[in-house]
């Protein structure tokens, strides 16, 4: 029954997921749109099966640090929490970037700023990839647009969180947290072993044989000239993910004119923009970053030779399309469309937005 | 065949459920389906409305400008959502809470007794069942196997001596919708 057709929410298949990946930890706090996290795990009860350990901390801010603690001991750790709960988690999310852990960090995006609104956004972006917490760092961020993709990116950001040693952020929103679609969840795997960690992260506090030096995980660092080298390591990792782990999906580009860039749900929304101008005679293509650190700036750029103009269809009012305008080495018309607050656009509006631009 | 159903009145009334009942029926019957809700923070007498898309090829957004069906449970939700039926398109409605009756005439309207219907089964929580049943009748979707084996599987097995009386509600439901317009 490994490959069943299931149906469920986008929250409820991380859990699953997260389980049948063999994750290690799972620590967070009850915040809407994403609390089917935590309680699924709870309903599942993995303790029992695999050994994983689930437990609700007493805040965002406990919960990041005992992922930053698990993670050092080279288990597979992960959080969850929705935007003014990951505002919190910012300073254990920078320290697990300097510890060069690796964890997962999912954030269900709400309305902000402030405690905002508990209906979807997208006004999380530039937190989540220029940094969000201090100091010179990189998350990998992944933005799932359907509930495969809420499963799938589970095993994906830890794959990509351990051959890296870099926390990955999976970027997600109240949308596709809530919404359920058919799922296909990937098969058991066991746990991994001590010896197993050992083994692949011999950089991990496991406590030490006589056979080597003690391994010290600090992020403090007072001589300049060592801490500089600490922070070039980490431009070259950065560098190597961003040569290598570029990740996009495309939709009709093949002859548009008009290209529009979405990320997340909002692409859902827009394909659906898609067809209707396509049935207009529109010819309009998407390109999705599924990456959004690292940005898939070369195919925007490649992309943006043949095309008009460009629309940038976000839920905040203008954050990717930075990234879309620092991509191009050509100037050519790049519009926006938002909408904020917890409203969600429908395809129609996209639809207008584009035709306005034409 | 793709159908853009929106379901539509306040917290407790079923709607969100009677949503994910015909999302797995649709599941059972090897079609895409996607289940979008939209509520406040209560979970009593706030709005409630649940999108739910059931169709034979991959769907794109689950979130829509317009539906093939609406299935309207208060006032509120027909304000809201009778000039969002596409022209040709089915209303259902239960006439138990509305005031102002809807007025639109390139579309199928029919009336459903349910709140009646529930009281005569002794059940008001059957409420969501009576309306599910008059949908399928009114609208071929899904036969009433599939929702049943969907209804299993959302239903903790705890309930399950309420499978009887819930298909019960559902058969009522056929019997009820009458064309109004």
């Amino acid at each position: 029954m490994e490959d069943e057709v299931r149906l469920m929410k986008g929250n409820e298949a991380i859990a699953h997921a997260a389980v049948r990946y063999g994750v290690d930890g799972y620590f967070g706090y009850p915040i809407t749109p994403q609390s089917e996290i935590l309680e699924t795990l709870e309903e599942l009860m993995p303790w029992q099966t695999t050994g994983m350990v689930v437990l609700q901390a007493e805040s965002e801010v406990a919960a990041i640090n005992m992922v930053y603690g698990g993670a050092a001991t080279g288990k597979a750790c992960m959080t969850s929490s929705s935007s003014p709960g990951v505002s919190l988690k910012q300073e254990g999310i920078s320290y697990i970037a300097a510890g060069e852990l690796p964890a997962l960090i999912i954030n269900c995006m709400r309305g902000g700023p402030g405690l905002g609104t508990i209906q979807p956004s997208q006004a999380d972006y530039f937190q989540a990839t220029k940094g969000g917490g201090h100091g010179d760092y990189h998350l990998i961020v992944l933005a799932p647009s359907s509930v495969q993709e809420m499963a799938d990116f589970v095993g994906l950001g830890f794959d990509l969180a351990f051959k890296y040693r870099n926390p990955v952020m999976m970027l997600a929103d109240g949308i596709v947290g809530q919404m359920m679609e058919k799922v296909v969840l990937p098969p058991q795997r066991p746990r991994r072993t001590d010896e197993e960690i050992a083994l692949q992260c011999p950089w991990a506090v496991t406590g030490r044989p006589d056979s080597r030096k003690p391994n010290v995980m600090t992020t403090l660092e007072l001589d300049p000239v060592a801490m500089e080298r600490n922070n070039i390591r980490l431009q070259e990792t950065y560098s190597l993910i961003a040569a290598n782990e570029v990740r996009f999906e495309e939709h009709e580009t093949d002859d548009c004119e008009y290209l529009i860039m979405a990320f997340g749900s909002v692409a859902r929304i827009c394909q659906k923009a898609m067809e209707e101008a396509r049935a207009q005679g529109i010819k309009v293509g998407i390109l999705r970053p599924i990456t959004l650190w690292p940005f898939p700036s070369d195919e925007v750029n490649r992309l943006s030779k043949k095309v008009k103009a460009i629309l940038v269809v976000e839920l905040n009012a203008g954050q990717m399309i930075e990234d879309v305008r620092l991509s191009l080495d050509q100037r050519i018309p790049v519009h926006h469309f938002g909408r904020m607050g917890g409203i969600v656009m429908d395809p129609d509006e996209v639809l207008e937005a584009l035709k306005k631009i034409m | 065949m793709k159908e853009e159903i929106i379901i539509a009145g306040f917290g407790g009334q079923g709607v969100l459920s009677m949503g994910k009942i015909l999302a797995y029926a649709g599941l059972m019957n090897d079609l895409e389906v996607t289940w979008m809700p939209a509520y406040g923070p209560e979970q009593r007498g706030g709005t409630a409305n649940v999108t739910v898309i059931l169709s034979d090829s991959p769907i794109s957004s689950p979130v829509l400008n317009s539906y093939d069906t609406a299935v309207i449970l208060n006032q509120q939700s027909l304000d809201k959502f009778e000039s969002k039926v596409k022209p040709g398109g089915t209303l259902i409605y239960d006439p138990y809470s509305i005031h102002h009756a809807p007025t639109r005439t390139d579309i199928h309207i029919y009336t459903v007794d349910a709140m009646e219907a529930s009281f005569e089964l002794k059940s008001s929580k059957t409420y969501n069942m009576v309306l599910l049943g008059a949908l399928l009748k009114v609208r071929d979707l899904v036969p009433v196997d599939a929702v049943m084996k969907g209804l299993k599987k959302t239903l903790p097995e705890r309930h399950h001596h309420l499978l009887p009386l819930n298909k019960e509600a559902i058969l009522k439901g056929m019997e009820l919708p009458r064309r109004s317009n």
